[in-house]
């Protein structure tokens, strides 16, 4: 298939669509799905063709809107008329006010803060693509971006489009992007990998996850573009089998796009052959950790190995290999469409473009956003998430899952990027946003994460392994009202001894939401410690009886 | 292709070649670095993280056993901070298993007693985690105590990579992760086990030990391994 052809078939989508009267677009993310939109989906069909009006009036799934707090979300066109929170019973007033005014009670307001002060970049369009239909993707211009760097671009223009546009890597570490495609895409061996990594294992992160369901296609495309620049034939789609949906839709993107010659050999009678295959992760999260995810792919035990060699130099069976998360490789084909110096534009002077957020926890609007880099996280939160809930009070806001840390509210003014979370203890990591309210205990979020970090560690190294049982057992026994400053100061030192010795990063970050909690909520420690006394009132403090 | 380099270890100039890891250019140049997952002959996986050393101008400690040498590095191998960090990587694995040295039988014979005689382990500041774990003593002539076992995994690697039989692996995740023998069957009912005791003589503890041991009576012979190793070097 040519590049006329792939066109001739977004044409003859859009020419389809123009017969038709009224399109509604119903949300098919986990979320929604949750709430039941796929019953709500089959009750919009039901009632179309109980009323003959298939021919005027399609009944579609969408991908995400972020709003998931409110969903089950339905988009009515033309008119981008967004209704909320609708049942199977609104169906006929739905469809009968098709002709009419939209219906009040059911309205989302599209001018809303939660939509108004975003910047959609990788999740754009993505409530205007059935991620279970090529053509929807291809209607909005999909495969573009691959489309013209192969037929336009020599791979090393490409990979000078991605070091310009000064995309970093979403997963967390912000790594730059064209720097480590211009690495493997130099590096001697053959063949070479591209891996995109979608084992999202943060709690309460679930931006690939969304992306992946939702848009299935933009992966495919990025990963097609990122094995052109690099040099690579062969990729893999590393996915966690938690996320089945996701695997279920990546699988027919992959079919589709494969039947269209958007992947395989001579891809759009070009030169170029790309294959594509999707390998399951087992549930372990130190399987994000690079090392570990090619260990995993291998069909080896999913357990990093040191680094340097990088996987650049030596990575899936020894070869040159490129590994990038999923909201990565989602930018890519943006950023080739657009031009480097349009997403430039995006973002602060050292962080460009925009960041998926999975904003969770005590906060009105629960969802996925993505907001302009440099975005303050006060607006983050009390602009576009509305706020605390139930008039409780901020207190802080945790980054980065268990490799990250709490932000408190003196921060809140500071704009979100890589450098400025670092130096506010915490991290970018990969995009999970947990507000808390006073009525969380520092130290109890402290503790959970240990216990995360305990559970998922793989266990090769001593730090790692029996550092992270160590700090947790020292985090219960503050909570149960057992411990001295003595146990605090040694906590401190193995904070520090097991970020400086852990071989890969889950054990060398493990210890930053103790570290960032210390640095900001020291007092409630010593509440804990010198009072027996839980100030937000969680912890139990199963001893304190006996202490006092 | 390798080249020659020179380098400085605690400030001493040595010359190498830049395949060879810092690990074996310091025991080359009789430079000790503490170790307990390593053992010549075998693949290295830096695991341990008593090896760890400081290079000069890099923030991250880098594993010896692993880290190759390079022209003009500094690197510092028995730093006040290093010593610390080994002693307490000590204390984490005396406090995880349930190494009673006066009951054992490697007690004086054992390369973890040593090493923490050595660094000057003298008492463990963490609370001890006083594990229920089992003996499987299955296996006609040789038994594994999980009590004194580290996670060194010599026995996984010796098992897969001199004797073949990858009969030894590792399960479970965190402290919960144990070396089992096939698909975690008892060791006596494996399949794959070729009884050639290779794991027994490269345990540094008291983990595997040949039955009938008593108290200090278990003495490891891990000359064997760079008989093996030379042979098949001769053979290339």
């Amino acid at each position: 298939m040519f590049v006329e052809e792939i066109h001739k078939l977004a044409e003859q989508e859009l020419e389809a669509r123009s017969t038709l009267k009224n399109r509604i677009r119903v949300c098919t993310g986990t979320a929604c799905l949750s709430t039941h939109s796929d019953q709500l989906r089959q009750a919009f069909e039901q009632e179309v063709k109980a009323h003959g009006l298939e021919h005027i009036c399609k009944i579609t799934g969408g991908g995400c809107n972020g709003l998931c707090a409110a969903g089950p979300m339905v988009l009515v066109e033309p008119g981008s008329t967004w209704y909320q929170g609708v049942t199977p019973a609104d169906v006929p007033e739905i469809l009968q006010s098709l002709e009419n005014k939209p219906i009040e009670r059911l309205l989302c307001n599209p001018n809303d803060p939660f939509f108004a002060r975003q910047t959609k970049v990788v999740l754009n369009h993505l409530e205007d693509i059935d991620p279970e239909r090529l053509e929807d993707y291809l209607a909005i211009g999909g495969y573009n971006g691959l489309l013209t760097a192969l037929n336009e671009l020599t791979p090393a223009q490409v990979v000078e489009t991605i070091t310009k546009s000064g995309l970093r890597g979403r997963g967390g570490a912000g790594y730059p992007t064209g720097l480590k495609w211009g690495t493997v895409a130099k590096a001697i061996g053959s063949p070479k990998y591209v891996i995109c990594n979608g084992d999202e294992g943060d709690p309460g992160a679930f931006m690939d996850r969304s992306l992946m369901e939702s848009n299935p296609h933009a992966i495919i495309e990025g990963m097609a573009i990122a094995a052109y620049a690099v040099g690579a034939n062969q990729g893999y789609l590393y996915v966690r089998a938690e996320y089945p949906l996701a695997i279920q839709r990546l699988q027919s993107a992959i079919k589709q796009a494969s039947k269209q010659n958007l992947l395989g050999d001579n891809i759009a009678g070009t030169t170029f052959s790309f294959k594509l295959d999707i390998r399951l992760g087992a549930g372990a999260f130190v399987c994000g950790e690079e090392t570990a995810l090619i260990a995993s792919i291998e069909g080896k035990r999913g357990s990093p190995r040191p680094r340097p060699p990088y996987p650049a130099s030596s990575g899936l069976w020894g070869k040159p290999t490129l590994i990038n998360n999923v909201e990565t490789v989602a930018n890519i084909p943006v950023i080739i469409n657009n031009g480097a110096e349009w997403f430039a534009n995006i973002g602060t002077e050292k962080s460009k473009g925009t960041k998926v957020f999975a904003l969770t926890g005590r906060i009105t609007y629960t969802g996925l956003i993505e907001v302009p880099m440099g975005m303050s996280l006060r607006e983050i939160i009390y602009d576009i998430g509305g706020g605390i809930p139930g008039g409780r009070s901020f207190k802080a806001v945790q980054t980065g899952g268990p490799s990250g840390g709490c932000i408190p509210e003196e921060y809140l003014d500071m704009p979100v990027d890589y450098e400025s979370l670092a130096k506010a203890g915490s991290i970018m990591g990969s995009g999970g946003m947990i507000v808390m309210d006073d009525t969380s205990c520092m130290v109890d979020v402290a503790k959970y994460f240990m216990e995360f970090c305990m559970s998922e560690s793989c266990g090769k190294c001593v730090p790692c392994r029996v550092g992270t049982s160590q700090m947790h057992r020292l985090l219960e026994k503050i909570t149960d009202g057992d411990a001295t400053i003595d146990d605090l100061a040694l906590l401190e030192e193995l904070c520090d001894m097991v970020s400086s010795t852990s071989l890969c990063g889950l054990g060398q970050a493990a210890p930053n939401p103790v570290k960032s909690t210390l640095k900001f909520f020291r007092d409630e420690y010593m509440a804990h410690i010198v009072d027996k006394r839980c100030p937000a009132g969680v912890c139990k403090m199963k001893h304190a009886e006996v202490a006092r | 292709m390798t080249n020659v380099v020179t380098l400085k270890i605690n400030d001493q100039d040595v010359s190498g070649r830049d395949d060879e890891t810092i690990l074996e250019l310091a025991r080359e140049n009789k430079i000790p670095i503490p170790t307990l997952c390593h053992l010549e002959g075998l693949s290295n996986i830096g695991a341990c993280r008593l090896c760890l050393v400081e290079i000069k101008g890099m923030n991250k400690l880098l594993p010896a056993c692993v880290a190759k040498v390079q022209e003009g590095m500094e690197v510092y191998t028995d730093t006040e901070r290093l010593q610390k960090y080994r002693r307490t990587i000590l204390e984490m694995l005396f406090a995880e298993g349930n190494h009673i040295c006066s009951a054992c039988v490697s007690n004086g014979r054992c390369e973890l007693q040593r090493v923490a005689q050595k660094l000057g382990m003298d008492h463990v500041r963490l609370e001890y985690r006083y594990d229920n774990r089992t003996v499987d003593a299955s296996h006609e002539r040789f038994a594994l105590d999980y009590n004194r076992c580290i996670l060194c995994t010599r026995c996984v690697r010796v098992c897969d990579e001199i004797e073949g039989a990858h009969t030894w692996d590792v399960m479970g995740r965190g402290v919960e992760s144990r070396v089992i023998t096939d698909m975690h069957q008892p060791w006596g009912e494996s399949e794959t086990c070729t009884s050639c005791s290779k794991c027994v003589q490269v345990c540094p503890t008291g983990a595997l030990f040949e039955k009938g041991k008593a108290v200090s009576e278990m003495t490891k012979r891990k000359g064997f391994l760079a008989y093996l190793t030379s042979m098949r070097e001769g053979l290339k």
